[in-house]
């Protein structure tokens, strides 16, 4: 089971990142589903409007909370499919602005693992992913920062690198966002200039990530880098509100933490993750941190020999 | 599977293309009027005195003169060689000249329209017309601002438009494509004659005051000018002295709306703190809940002193007499009533309300109000193809009409000084900002109410429409959690009243 759940949280822009994501060199085994919920909450009080860092004390802190419902299946042991549904609200601790809540977008993603290959002692897998998202309600992307997203449809192209030695093991990946434009509820908007139309072009966005740390059939634990940026876009100017197509920048560091049921209770797995936004342009300074369970469910009628845990880490 | 793969990608690649975004006017049609209003510059000016209160001398270069021949010249030189940049400039200026500089218009009051961010101590600094590019940028260019300006503009153009009128058929002057054939025509032929040429008069009347109102923007002001100076030349429809006196001629236009302009008292509408202090004092005394800045830090009331501002359409007594009477007291059982209908709004809003709410908010980084009523305007003219100088007189009336409803409401506000429904009950969350300055009357109410009256005497087939959208405006208010019933009923009424000057007037300007 993984996913990679990826909220582009209104300013927050949270880059959130649980323990079981489309993100990880992990792949369920054939006719295995894996299912499971996660909640994660995140909070910023301070945010950059353009690269001046400030606050807002008429926003106070923004805080979303996120419930998942994901699920990752197996077609094959080199070709899963995944999905995840978010119901989101958000809240501004001072000021009078209302806190938005519903569901926001369902994202669905084809992994495929083309090679696995030894050398020397380490393993080396390979992935390739696609994934779309798409709104699940008529939610307003234009009251930044209570959105609860950006409604922009979205495709994204992933390429992951995968190296295990032992129990040890560092995954890189690279992926490509192709934003569709955003319908508003007004005719006319400024972004550095006069637009009369309610569509808005969003920039494409690109994400890379680095994560290292310890695997094994009943405990992974790793830290993350992640870098998104926008590809193009605008700055907020200042003292202005934030805007859909605003160029939202972020680095952000993580830890996340995944143990799974061995024995008693075989199938369950519960995680933990923490991120936190070191640098960004255009987003809130946010701290994120989640928590879920998992349960692995094997379809296969015929045998009951492969463990599904041990069978969907590429090694050992 | 290798080929599910490709499928499934080459889908989502598909699924992802991204369509042109285009804005509505990009690519509309040449202007090429139903009437040419040729006896425009019969029309009754608004400041000016008389059509020839300046002069423009008859055209020096006479046909066949060597000059004029130069000047043919320059037309053939440009049509040689017209880059794609030149036609693309050609078709965005043929649409119309008050049409284009509306749209600009518009552009510059959405890019100032930011409010100043706060100093360390938590005081505001305020934007300062001499020193416009220092932080904060002059101007801050809030409802009232842009209102004003938007009335500035429009009237100055129109009174422009019938001097020009007047020279017109003063001098009749035939345009080149008709005096050489080695001239090509590009855009419609008129029988209004070019001397002096109205883009350009419309072009030097509108820099002139722009520079007064939006100083930290003439770079991009000039370049705009510069562009609309040459198209209609290389067009073949004008000769270079056409341009220049028009430009000129606009530009003495303008000498006396910016002289109105720096008597008006708007410089002095921002008050001082013994003046915000005063407008707390008398609400007090008068046994009322004061209206409280819900901003941290406490932001200064919008431009309090707005409401003295000197109206387009009557005199500053009248403006007075018009005032409505006093909201709900904050102590009534009525205006508790009308908090717990915003209550109920603010947590039971629909997505249809908020749909309204942000069609209709206008708020911060937007053209305000007045300008969105001017984009629905514009809309409308471009399907009732006008002459310039008729789009100059219905965006006149209806600009001054705002101006004056923004002058009515301010007068209002400030005058009862009553609070938002947020600061009476913290429970009241908005789906939009609530904008720094008391209740009562609604501001969009007023210009809405304003719009929709001169609108419907001008387009009369579309009047029940501009009423819906001046109510569904009103309403968005309420639907938004910031206004009470009083403030959208009686903004209503009001802004019908104050557009119903502008009805008179536009019945008697001789345009009909």
């Amino acid at each position: 089971m993984k996913k990679y759940l990826f909220i582009i949280n209104l300013l927050a822009i949270a880059t959130q990142l649980a323990a079981q994501t489309d993100a990880d060199a992990i792949m369920m085994a054939k006719n295995n589903f894996c299912g499971g919920f996660t909640y994660t909450n995140s909070n910023w009080k301070n945010h950059w409007e353009g690269t001046f860092k400030r606050d807002n004390l008429n926003l106070g802190t923004i805080s979303t909370n996120s419930y998942n419902m994901m699920g990752n299946y197996g077609i094959s042991g080199k070709l899963n499919v995944l999905f995840n549904v978010p119901y989101i609200n958000t809240k501004a601790s001072a000021g009078t602005l209302k806190g938005q809540k519903g569901l926001q977008d369902v994202s669905l993603w084809v992994k495929y693992m083309p090679l696995e290959k030894q050398i020397g002692n380490g393993t080396i897998s390979v992935y390739a992913l696609a994934g779309y998202s798409t709104p699940l309600s008529n939610y307003t992307p234009d009251f930044l920062p209570l959105s609860i997203g950006l409604r922009s449809k979205t495709t994204s192209l992933r390429a992951m690198v995968d190296y295990q030695l032992g129990s040890l093991f560092a995954t890189v990946s690279s992926t490509y966002m192709i934003r569709q434009n955003v319908t508003l509820d007004r005719t006319s908007y400024y972004t550095t200039q006069l637009h009369n139309t309610n569509q808005v072009a969003m920039p494409n966005a690109i994400l890379h990530q680095a994560r290292v740390g310890y695997r094994s059939s009943g405990l992974i634990a790793e830290l993350t880098i992640t870098d998104m940026k926008t590809m193009g876009g605008f700055d907020i100017t200042k003292n202005n509100m934030p805007f859909v197509s605003n160029t939202m920048n972020a680095s952000t560091i993580g830890a996340n933490v995944k143990y799974t049921m061995l024995e008693k209770l075989y199938g369950l797995s519960f995680i933990g993750n923490i991120n936190y936004t070191v640098a960004g342009r255009n987003v809130g300074q946010a701290t994120t941190a989640g928590l879920g369970a998992f349960y692995i469910i094997d379809f296969t009628t015929t045998k009951k020999s492969t463990s599904a845990v041990n069978s969907s880490t590429p090694t050992n | 599977m290798k080929k599910i793969i490709y499928l499934i990608t080459a889908l989502l690649l598909f699924a992802a293309c991204k369509k042109d975004i285009q804005d509505r006017t990009a690519n509309i049609a040449a202007l090429e009027p139903l009437k040419t209003d040729i006896n425009a510059g019969l029309w009754k000016p608004i400041l000016l005195s008389a059509p020839d209160e300046f002069a423009l001398a008859a055209p020096a270069n006479a046909p066949a003169t060597p000059n004029y021949i130069l000047e043919l010249n320059e037309i053939k030189s440009y049509q040689a060689n017209l880059s794609e940049g030149q036609q693309n400039q050609i078709k965005y200026w043929s649409a119309g000249a008050v049409l284009r500089w509306n749209e600009i218009l518009r552009e510059l009051v959405a890019k100032r329209n930011l409010p100043p961010y706060q100093n360390a101590d938590g005081s505001y600094p305020f934007p300062n017309a001499n020193n416009p590019l220092a932080y904060p940028i002059f101007p801050f260019a809030n409802p009232p601002y842009a209102a004003r300006a938007y009335a500035y503009v429009a009237a100055a153009q129109y009174d422009a438009l019938v001097a020009a009128y007047h020279y017109k058929k003063l001098y009749n002057r035939q345009a080149p494509y008709k005096l050489d054939a080695g001239i090509r025509q590009m855009l419609p032929a008129s029988d209004v004659a070019v001397y002096p040429s109205e883009d350009a008069v419309v072009m030097g009347v509108t820099v002139e005051l722009l520079k007064l109102l939006f100083p930290s923007d003439i770079n991009e002001i000039q370049a705009k000018a510069a562009e609309q100076r040459v198209y209609r030349i290389m067009a073949g429809m004008n000769t270079r002295s056409d341009i220049d006196a028009g430009e000129a001629l606009g530009k003495a236009v303008a000498t006396k709306f910016i002289a109105r302009a720096r008597n008006d008292r708007a410089g002095a509408a921002a008050g001082n703190a013994a003046i915000w202090a005063q407008f707390e004092t008398n609400a007090v005394a008068q046994g009322e809940t004061p209206w409280k800045s819900l901003e941290l830090p406490a932001r200064p009331p919008m431009l309090p002193l707005f409401g003295k501002v000197r109206p387009w359409l009557m005199d500053s007594l009248t403006m007075v007499s018009i005032r409505p009477p006093a909201p709900p007291s904050t102590s009534s059982p009525k205006f508790k009533e009308e908090l717990n209908e915003v209550l109920s709004y603010s947590q039971n809003v629909t997505r249809e309300q908020l749909r309204i709410v942000h069609f209709w908010a206008d708020g911060v980084g937007t053209a305000t109000p007045s300008g969105h009523w001017n984009d629905i305007a514009a809309d409308d003219f471009i399907q009732l193809r006008l002459s310039e100088v008729r789009w100059a007189r219905n965006m006149a009336l209806l600009n001054m009409a705002m101006a004056d409803a923004a002058i009515n409401c301010w007068d209002t506000k400030y005058n009862y000084f009553n609070p938002r429904p947020s600061q009476v009950n913290a429970l009241i969350k908005t789906v939009t900002g609530v904008p720094n300055f008391p209740a009562y009357t609604s501001g969009h109410s007023t210009f809405s109410g304003a719009a929709a009256t001169v609108l419907s005497y001008i387009n009369p087939s579309k009047a029940s429409a501009y009423d819906a959208m001046a109510k569904e405006a009103s309403i968005s208010r309420m639907y938004g959690a910031i206004h009470y019933r009083s403030d959208c009923e009686v903004g209503l009424v009001c802004g019908n009243r104050v557009g119903n000057f502008s009805v008179i007037r536009g019945k008697a300007d001789g345009s009909n």
